[in-house]
């Protein structure tokens, strides 16, 4: 069961490079303490005169019921198009137009398990506030953090604090070993008794993982990333192809069905198409 | 009659009752405002955020009789205020919807005006009959001859006069004489008064003016189209003149004709200029997607703007741009 989001105005309270990144934090009255883990929030972008009308979604590294200024929000930006490089330069007191929380959250398992957290880049953003769930619920948390470069890693300081034990790797080896995450994700999986992996970062990631998963037969619970116009399930332009558990694929909005979804469910090789068995999909004369 | 107490900037306080009663044929609502087929789903998502029972009625996104999956992905790009998107019509088939859906905007009290697409004449038929019986929530139907996203440009009924006539009379066979039906119009014909007046004379009630324009984006990283389904339809603001445009065209032709204006509102402000040019009612699209609160934004702040001109009623405005000095 998931809050019902609000749209609230929020107030930029500070802006700080980290690495790559950006990480803001947003005075939100009544969102953050509506937040659980893997939840995302939606936010205008460009102001009062803006011609870029879509929302755009991030999900929550921090949430903050009370802080010195209210409840806040942290979250995580990667400055690549004109709505985040927006976002990227802004300064305090801008004001912030925020809907959420949104998403289903992860599930989060009623008994003391042993979870592994993988995150590739920024993607790694809503495992932290997962972490904590999890270690409150008596679970011992294995994270993997990957990225190109030491630099695109997000998170490595905060994750040693939550965890109880850190892999890293980068492609190019500026921190942690040089290679994937993935093959840092089996090497844990080959040498611990891992329960559920949570992961959130790339679609080849995630379909790696999923694959991973089967292999040695761990539950997957994958937040994907989709491009979404409007976050709350209505444009209907985020979707990918899903089995339901009645056995039906169906193109599914990764905002409302998801953004987690089991990795068993996704029809990773077919993202970006829709498979032939998906409910209501073209004949041959097409759409 | 929804009465709604505005204060006008710089009124002193002295609170303006305007009346946003309208009338679209023999249909009274009371508010204009209707949501935008396709930007709305049914209802349910913005029902989190606004009260679909004080706007006029939700347009549901268009149903087929059969279950479709819409296009691949990507689906959307965005533009210069506005998107392209290429969905597909992607939906879940009649009886899902009239055995979920319709019923879930029954209970809560919803006025539904039902979009409805169909792959052939026959299916528009079949679809009008079936939605017709659906109960009295239903308060009219929208046509929906118009949908860019069909890999068919010949199945674009509204692109000509006689298929659009064609699918007008037999949504009117199948549905009865006073049932209120609309036709969707697409923008992209030479002259959009002609297939306005085929659709009249078939048996439309009133006319929506306008679905989205076809277009297209090309991804300058990937050098392919942006979009899946290559073209996709442009809404948002930036089509908002073509849209008065076409409202004024059709009105100043078909005075007594009701028409649903929409095209790149996002503002009270917007949805005025609709009403000026003719429009007895006005749809929010896109503008849903940039603010989930916006048919309630729009609703207050058209009556704002209504008090402030000196109408003390929506139905005195409708139309007023035309009037000779």
């Amino acid at each position: 069961m998931s809050y019902q989001p609000l749209q609230v105005e929020g107030e930029l309270l500070s802006n700080k490079r980290v690495g790559a990144y950006h990480l803001i934090t947003i005075v939100v009255p009544g969102i953050p303490e509506r937040i659980r883990p893997g939840n995302f929030v939606a936010l205008s972008v460009g102001g009062e005169s803006t011609s870029t009308l879509l929302r755009r979604s991030f999900s929550v590294y921090q949430a903050q019921e009370r802080g010195l200024y209210g409840g806040t929000l942290e979250l995580v930006i990667a400055a690549h198009g004109p709505g985040t490089r927006w976002l990227a330069a802004l300064a305090p007191h801008q004001m912030l137009n925020v809907v959420g929380p949104l998403g289903r959250p992860f599930p989060i398992p009623k008994d003391p398990v042993h979870a592994l957290l993988v995150g590739g880049g920024y993607g790694s953003a809503p495992l932290f506030m997962l972490a904590d769930a999890l270690r409150q619920r008596g679970c011992r948390v294995d994270m993997a953090l990957g990225a190109a470069s030491a630099d695109r890693l997000f998170g490595a300081l905060e994750a040693r604090r939550v965890t109880n034990a850190l892999s890293i790797a980068t492609d190019d080896g500026s921190l942690g070993v040089q290679g994937r995450v993935t093959d840092a994700a089996r090497s844990i999986l080959e040498r611990s008794s891992i329960d559920v992996i949570y992961a959130c970062g790339p679609m080849p990631m995630l379909a790696a993982l999923s694959t991973l998963g089967a292999e040695f037969d761990v539950m997957v619970q994958c937040a994907v990333e989709e491009s979404m116009a409007c976050g709350i399930g209505i444009c209907m332009t985020c979707v990918l192809p899903v089995r339901g558990s009645d056995g039906v694929v169906r193109m599914s909005r990764s905002c409302v069905d998801g953004p987690i979804f089991a990795g068993d469910r996704v029809l990773w090789d077919s993202v970006g198409t829709v498979p032939e068995e998906t409910l209501g999909a073209p004949k041959a004369s097409g759409h | 009659m929804t009465s709604i107490r505005v204060v006008p900037k710089g009124g002193r306080g002295v609170p303006v009752e305007v009346n946003l009663d309208t009338q679209l044929g023999a249909l009274s609502l009371p508010s204009p405002i209707l949501t935008a087929s396709g930007c709305a789903a049914s209802g349910k998502e913005l029902s989190q955020f606004v009260d679909l029972t004080t706007i006029g009625a939700v347009v549901t996104k268009s149903i087929m009789m059969s279950p479709r999956s819409g296009r691949a992905t990507p689906r959307m790009a965005e533009t210069p205020s506005g998107m392209l998107n290429s969905i597909g019509l992607q939906g879940p088939g009649v009886d899902e919807f009239l055995e979920h859906d319709v019923p879930w905007l029954a209970s809560k009290g919803v006025r539904t005006i039902v979009s409805i697409a169909g792959n052939d004449v026959e299916e528009f038929g079949r679809l009008a009959a079936r939605v017709r019986r659906a109960g009295d929530s239903v308060i009219a139907l929208e046509v929906n001859i118009s949908c860019p996203n069909v890999a068919n440009r010949g199945l674009v009924f509204a692109c000509q006069a006689h298929s659009a006539a064609e699918v007008i009379s037999t949504v009117r066979r199948n549905v009865g004489g006073a049932f209120p039906i609309f036709a969707k119009l697409s923008p992209d014909v030479t002259d959009i008064v002609e297939i306005a007046q085929a659709c009249v004379d078939a048996g439309a009630t009133g006319l929506s003016l306008i679905n989205t324009l076809l277009g297209m984006v090309i991804n300058t990283e990937t050098l392919t189209p942006a979009l899946a389904g290559v073209t996709g339809g442009l809404s948002g603001p930036a089509i908002r003149p073509v849209a008065v445009r076409a409202v004024w065209q059709v009105h100043a032709a078909l005075p007594k004709i009701p028409l649903i204006g929409m095209g790149g509102i996002l503002t009270g402000e917007d949805a005025f200029q609709f009403i000026l040019a003719g429009a007895s009612a006005i749809a929010i699209g896109t503008a849903n997607f940039h603010d989930p609160s916006a048919l309630t934004r729009v609703q207050n702040e058209l009556s704002l703007i209504l008090a402030e001109r000196g109408f003390s009623s929506l139905q005195d405005a409708i139309g007023f741009a035309h009037r000779k000095a």
